[in-house]
């Protein structure tokens, strides 16, 4: 598996945890306890930085690449859609990745390439993988949370930063 | 980004918890809601918060639903902030703890001063010279009642016009029709009125109720047990999308072949249900009717539009000629039938040369549904019928025709069966009988001729969804005008100097007066004179039935914006004002009939209303028996209810009626229920000119995201920025010769008005026709639509013809919407 780290910003909101360099999952309860305040939604959570660049490597519009973001129990999916996309990074700009948990009823997304969009097989809501993942038609009433992605162009490394959005399952994206 | 939302308050433990159902569409689906100060939260751990939840770890699919459109900050009355979190019941029989791309936004919408449903109104506005004021209610009624008064004095009922809901959900319920129904049809005795969305006061569905057979007569729960799903114009995917996702769909993937089994032995064909759709669109309940059942399990009748009344023959022909049809019921339990075939006989060649659909397919969908299986049993097919004939050609006689074919085959009063309409929104009908004629005045032919010198308008807009929109709303503006005008020169007026100031105007300028009740200044607000604020449900307590018969009670847990106040008592106080009037000038007689309005609360009017339906002559879809409905016992009942008519209060439950007509009695004063000849007689002639004038059919309907007129969801970015101007599906060939691509924005324009859409190029479109988003606020599809109207005074809607061209592009939109296909396969 890729290697994870937590970002700097990530460990100052732990307030000095001895989690710094550990992978996620151990990360998580550190920061379950440290989430005490009433929440506020136009504050982002202290979010990890996951090193991507192997993923981003691998991917093609063959084969999406599949992770987890901010954490193991978190499934995510990175696809490169060959044309520049909102969010997208890399060279193309068309390097995008999703949560694959709907955010109706949590059932696991699946990706259809040859229309570009993640599809629920529970309650069949379609979303755009080339816009957002605003929903296209379906019973969810936010759009697919979206791993924002940075990209460094002199090193070509590629680091997830952050999500657009409440992932199912989750009062807050940070467990 | 401006708002970052990953990050939702957990409902402490002490939350307090009321139930909601869904106000939106007809399924009515359950939901609880939760409401805690502002400033606490629970824990994440499952003792630690309202909804038993390990918020510590990750939940796994299917076991809750929670997003941020399920929460939201309100400020009550009494200036304290709570938050409150509005989600699915598990526990509803209705839903089973699904929710909608409408009902997940149940917290959204409800009012918050800072977000996205600040528009609301908030107090009574008058339109003063140029400008909107607000205003108190007792001026605000002292205008309103002393016209109505001066009106009715001097012209009589006849010139005080209301276009008024007639519905259960939001804003209407058996509360808010008795309230306005009293109004205007025992105080007021007004017969000049039209329902939101049609021009007439008069009934979708006058054949079925004719025959004898109530529209609303199955149980949801008949869709998980039928062999055949039979579903004629109508999307439910889409439009009623929990009542298909829990009982429609556990029927086709196989999921209640045991429930089948268990309940009728033999009688049932043992395997996952078949559907067959009539549409002529291949709509996205088409395609995953395929995904779910497989395609050999769905056979779609492509019909040409508007032949649905020769489909209909047909198959009932057809069906009589191989002996299918159920004899012994035909004449135990109705009248009329050989009549009725010999007027309606169409062979299946003719049928096939009208509606476009090979005799083969004709064969094989009679086959499906109505061929006594091998051990003589006769398949259980339920019949849902929806706008696609309810706006479709010849209201009267289509529906009459889908109602003699499910007679014919006994498909009505047997579970598993039912011949139903599927609804639009929840129902809760209780008003003093319509005092007009049948059928009654086509009151926007009416307004359009200069007729009327008041109009009301009540939690409907007409301007976005009433038919021949562009000439109604130019008249309706022109008028409305020269009473602002007049008003506008009245510097200093007192409201009865006002009123007078007003009274010229319409009567001797030929102006109208136009208020509109309702939650936000509508575009009807536009035209209008005096807005008064309206609540929905959350802000008061409110009955509804959905499209099962099933009654709820809906419990406020917050306070209206501002001043608003439920309709009942806006109806108690205008009644109240108009009665004070008359006894301060000694006309007791008229007090009289202004009287019985003393309601403090929206419980009163359920109590005068609904429950009286049994010892006065109220026309409630309670019947006799409300009586024994009350809010307590409904809130015992919670989001399950009890389904109308109850048969009785017992053991503290109170008990229902799950399916009408099991006993063979049917609602006619013979207990028969009546065939009715319906023969195939093609198109109106306005129709059929405007048909042959332009290119394309504009087929118009709903789509999920937009709830009626977007009175809300054009607030809310998920929606409006899912259609920001009113989509136009149109075929791939069409779109390629017309130079139009997806985005692109383009008039559609006809014999009777044009308007904008936004171009949307879906390969499941047929060349020549087209499917425009009706009700939208932006391009109104009803300004196509010709005033044609069937006996009834019942529109067509969906027949209209148009062509079409490219204006331009907004790049905005061509980059920010999404232009994949809504079709899963």
């Amino acid at each position: 598996m890729h290697k994870q780290t937590v970002s700097r910003r990530g460990f100052l909101k732990l307030g000095g945890a001895t989690a710094a360099t550990v992978g996620l999952v151990a990360v998580t309860p550190q920061m379950a306890a440290a989430q005490e305040e009433v929440a506020a939604p136009n504050v982002a959570l202290p979010y990890p930085d996951v090193d991507l660049t192997d993923l981003a490597t691998a991917v093609t519009s063959e084969a999406p690449q599949y992770f987890s973001y901010p954490d193991d129990s978190s499934p995510c999916i990175m696809l490169k859609l060959g044309k520049p996309a909102p969010g997208g990074v890399g060279p193309d700009q068309d390097i995008v990745a999703y949560s694959v948990m709907c955010t109706h009823q949590g059932c696991p997304l699946n990706y259809d390439a040859q229309t570009g969009t993640l599809k629920c097989p529970c309650h069949y809501s379609i979303f755009d993988a080339e816009l957002g993942g605003k929903m296209v038609i379906g019973s969810a009433t936010v759009p697919v949370p979206q791993v924002e992605l940075e990209y460094d162009e002199a090193t070509g490394a590629v680091r997830a930063t952050g999500l657009t959005g409440l992932l199912y399952g989750r009062v807050s994206n940070v467990l | 980004m401006t708002t970052i939302n990953d990050r939702l308050p957990i409902p402490p433990t002490n939350a307090a918890k009321s139930n909601l159902v869904c106000h939106f569409c007809i399924v009515g689906c359950g939901y609880h809601v939760y409401k805690w100060p502002a400033n606490k939260e629970g824990g994440r751990a499952p003792d630690q918060n309202a909804l038993g939840l390990d918020f510590r770890e990750q939940q796994a699919p299917l076991l809750m639903t929670l997003t941020s459109a399920m929460h939201n900050v309100i400020t009550d009355r009494d200036g304290k902030r709570y938050n409150i979190m509005v989600l699915p019941d598990k526990q509803c029989v209705v839903n089973k703890g699904l929710s909608s791309t409408r009902g997940g936004k149940l917290a959204t919408v409800m009012y918050n001063p800072d977000g996205l449903t600040k528009e609301r109104l908030k107090h009574p506005r008058l339109f003063m010279g140029d400008e909107w004021l607000d205003t108190s209610w007792d001026y605000a009624l002292a205008i309103y009642a002393g016209l109505t008064k001066k009106i009715l004095d001097e012209a009589g009922p006849d010139q005080i016009m209301f276009n008024c809901f007639d519905h259960g959900g939001a804003g209407g319920g058996f509360e808010n029709t008795w309230g306005t129904g009293k109004l205007m049809f025992s105080a007021i005795q007004t017969q000049m009125v039209r329902i939101h969305n049609r021009p007439a006061y008069n009934s979708e569905v006058h054949s079925s109720r004719d025959m004898g057979v109530s529209e609303l007569n199955n149980a949801y729960e008949d869709a998980e047990l039928a062999d055949v799903l039979f579903t004629i114009g109508n999307n439910p995917f889409e439009t009623q999308t929990n009542y298909f996702l829990a009982h429609w769909a556990p029927n086709l993937d196989g999921t209640t072949i045991d429930k089948k089994k268990e309940w009728f032995g033999e009688e049932t064909d043992g395997v996952a249900g078949r559907i067959v759709i009539v549409d002529p669109r291949r709509t996205p309940t088409v395609s995953i009717s395929e995904y779910i059942a497989g395609p050999d399990n769905v056979l779609h009748l492509d019909i040409q539009p508007g032949t649905d009344n020769a489909l209909m023959n047909g198959l009932l022909t057809y069906v009589a000629d191989q002996g299918w049809h159920d004899q012994e019921f035909i004449t135990a339990s109705t009248s009329g039938f050989d009549d009725m075939l010999a007027a309606n006989r169409l062979s299946l060649e003719e049928t096939s040369a009208i509606t476009g659909v090979p005799v083969e397919k004709l064969q094989k969908a009679a086959e499906w549904m109505f061929k006594p299986r091998e051990n003589g049993y006769r398949p259980r097919t339920m019949f849902a019928y929806e706008k696609g004939v309810i706006w479709g050609n010849n209201n009267y006689s289509t529906i009459g025709s889908i109602v003699n074919l499910a007679l014919a085959t006994h498909n009505i009063g047997r579970r598993g069966t039912g011949c139903s309409r599927m609804g639009g929104h929840q129902e809760g009908y209780a008003r003093p009988p319509y005092p007009g004629p049948r059928p009654a005045p086509y009151i926007d032919q009416e307004i359009i001729k200069g007729n009327g010198q008041m109009l009301t308008v009540w939690g409907c807009n007409a301007f976005q969804t009433t038919l021949n929109a562009e000439q109604y709303r130019e008249e309706v503006h022109r008028r409305a005008n020269i009473v602002k005008e007049a008003m506008a020169q009245a510097l200093g007026a007192t409201p009865e100097e006002m009123v007078d100031v007003i009274y010229r105007a319409v009567t001797e300028d030929g102006g109208l007066f136009i208020t509109v009740i309702d939650l936000y200044a509508t575009m009807f607000a536009e035209a209008a004179h005096l807005l008064l604020p309206a609540a929905h449900p959350g802000e008061m307590n409110l009955t509804s039935m959905n499209g099962e018969r099933r009654i709820r009670l809906s419990e406020k847990f917050m306070d209206p914006p501002g001043s608003a106040k439920p309709d009942c008592l806006i109806a108690a106080d205008i009644a109240n004002a108009i009665k004070a009037l008359y006894e301060t000038e000694g006309n007791e007689e008229m007090a009289a009939r202004f009287s019985g309005f003393d309601w403090k609360t929206e419980e009163d009017a359920f109590e005068d209303g609904f429950r009286r339906a049994g010892v006065a002559e109220i026309d409630s879809q309670g019947g006799p028996t409300g009586d024994l409905v009350t809010y307590d016992r409904l809130r015992d009942m919670g989001n399950d209810g009890v389904q109308l008519p109850v048969v009785e209060y017992t053991d503290g439950k109170l008990i229902g009626t799950e399916m009408l007509y099991t006993d063979g009695k049917f609602s006619t004063d013979d207990g028969l229920a009546h065939f009715l000849p319906t023969p195939w007689g093609g198109y109106g002639k306005i129709v059929e000119e405007q048909k042959d004038k332009h290119r394309f059919w504009i087929n118009n309907g709903r789509t999920n995201h937009m709830w009626q007129t977007a009175y809300h969801d054009r607030f809310i970015p998920f929606a409006n920025d899912r259609f920001p101007l009113t989509p136009l599906e149109l075929n791939p060939d069409d779109a390629a010769e017309l130079g139009i691509e997806s985005g692109d924005v383009v008039e559609v324009y006809n014999n009777r008005g044009a308007t904008f859409a936004l171009a949307y190029v879906e390969p499941a479109i047929k060349p020549g026709q087209a499917f425009m988003m009706f009700g939208h606020h932006r391009g109104i599809a009803g300004d196509l639509v010709t005033e044609w109207v069937d006996e009834n005074i019942v529109p067509y809607y969906k027949g209209a013809w148009a062509d079409i061209r490219k204006v331009g592009v907004i790049s905005e939109y061509k980059e920010t919407v999404t232009f994949k296909s809504r079709r899963y396969v």
